[in-house]
């Protein structure tokens, strides 16, 4: 699924939500077409696989095969798992060239050791955070999701999953439980500046201890693994900047520059978050 | 591209095993066709080679037997030495291995039993709650 202001994993289990009129959507709605071919295109930056080489690859909430085309496209051949039935069968009819499976991903994956070169999967992965039913437990599918998954890549291969955390604790919770099932690697965020363009992406390596790539950024410094540093700080309790000092304003006149053209801040100068004066 | 939708192939069937909890030899999963199609893949020895050591060789050999239709090519009981320069061969793994469909039928579980069904070329690996 893409971004929208609610978030659609809060108005029904996925199996429902995507039904036959959502799926639908992806097969006609241009700009959301687009959003997921971009997404996976990164996402398949982010697997750095050896070029000129055919790879096995799994697609983890495959949907209607949007994400599929593109790994069919450099001509990868892929296997898709979704939740939905109603995806698949959009997928099917829209003839995509990988096998779809029907399958939970909570439930975990079966497949034999090594099968796979890399996983990609895009807009899926906070579904999992959720208790769609009273029997499930967010951190029992977390873990048998990732204990799975592990099982079944070859030897320093990468997944990569780009997904829409709620909240900077649900970021830790699905990384926690990816490293807690033996993978390495962590969160790489594009953009973090930008509210619009900012894309979270857990990119895990099996097998194997890599460099965690950097995330785009019009500020090539800041982008690398922010949440792993914003733990780190709170870890050796570095005081947090205060709200009104110079330091912060600074910084947030900095940031309204860059998303707004900066048409409307105004200069820093020796003023600039200066204490005025008490009166009395 | 392709001209007809894809069904699952006998290479993603060699990677499966049974997902069902508690399961400990769930492998190979027991194929049961009820109707199969064959679509022409273009053919790509080097993805055959490279994919040739991660398949259960004998496994394949069990469920292509058991399926027993005459789209099915005759393969060797075990990989002859240098496939990657044995054109027959590679054809033939390709064929067997990419370009036969499994349209309707169902895979067993060796080990609890659980029956997944392949209904339009999709198997439905969904577990019921305790199985999971």
């Amino acid at each position: 699924g893409t971004a929208t202001m609610s978030r659609p994993e809060h108005l029904a289990p996925p199996e429902l939500f995507y039904d036959s009129v959502e799926a639908r959507k992806y097969t006609a709605n241009t700009r959301m077409i687009e959003i997921q071919q971009q997404l996976t295109q990164r996402c398949i930056e982010l697997l750095n696989l050896p070029e000129d080489q055919t790879c096995f690859l799994l697609d983890i909430g495959c949907g209607s095969g949007l994400s599929g085309d593109e790994l069919s496209e450099l001509g990868h051949v892929w296997v898709g798992m979704d939740i939905s039935r109603d995806m698949l069968d959009v997928a099917s009819e829209r003839e995509v060239e990988g096998d779809l499976f029907h399958q939970d991903m909570g439930q975990g994956v079966g497949f034999r050791p090594g099968t796979f070169d890399g996983v990609i999967s895009v807009s899926a992965l906070q579904w999992l955070c959720n208790a769609d039913k009273r029997s499930h437990n967010p951190r029992k599918r977390l873990h048998r999701f990732f204990s799975s998954l592990y099982a079944c890549m070859s030897h320093g291969a990468r997944a990569v999953f780009q997904f829409y955390p709620e909240s900077p604790d649900q970021m830790e919770l699905v990384t926690t439980f990816a490293l807690k099932a033996g993978f390495t690697g962590g969160i790489v965020i594009d953009y973090p500046n930008s509210t619009r363009a900012k894309k979270v992406f857990l990119c895990l390596f099996a097998g194997t201890v890599g460099t965690l790539p950097s995330g785009k950024s019009e500020h090539a410094d800041e982008a690398h693994a922010r949440f792993v540093e914003a733990r780190r700080d709170r870890r050796h309790g570095k005081k947090r900047v205060s709200v009104k000092s110079r330091e912060w304003i600074l910084a947030k006149k900095e940031r309204k520059r860059r998303q707004e053209n900066g048409g409307a801040v105004r200069p820093d100068t020796k003023y600039t978050g200066r204490k005025r004066p008490s009166r009395f | 591209r392709s001209c007809r939708p894809r069904m699952m192939r006998l290479l993603t069937h060699n990677m499966l095993t049974s997902h069902v909890k508690g399961v400990k030899n769930g492998y190979p999963l027991i194929l049961r066709v009820g109707e199969l199609v064959v679509q022409e893949v273009e053919f790509n020895p080097d993805f055959i080679v490279r994919m040739l050591p991660r398949l259960d060789w004998p496994a394949l050999v069990q469920t292509a037997n058991s399926i027993g239709r005459p789209e099915i090519p005759a393969i060797p009981a075990t990989v002859p030495e240098q496939p990657e320069s044995n054109e027959e061969f590679l054809r033939a793994a390709h064929t067997l291995l990419l370009e036969v469909h499994i349209k309707e039928g169902e895979m067993e579980c060796p080990e609890s039993h659980k029956v997944f069904p392949i209904r339009n070329g999709i198997p439905n690996m969904l577990l019921e709650e305790e199985e999971s």
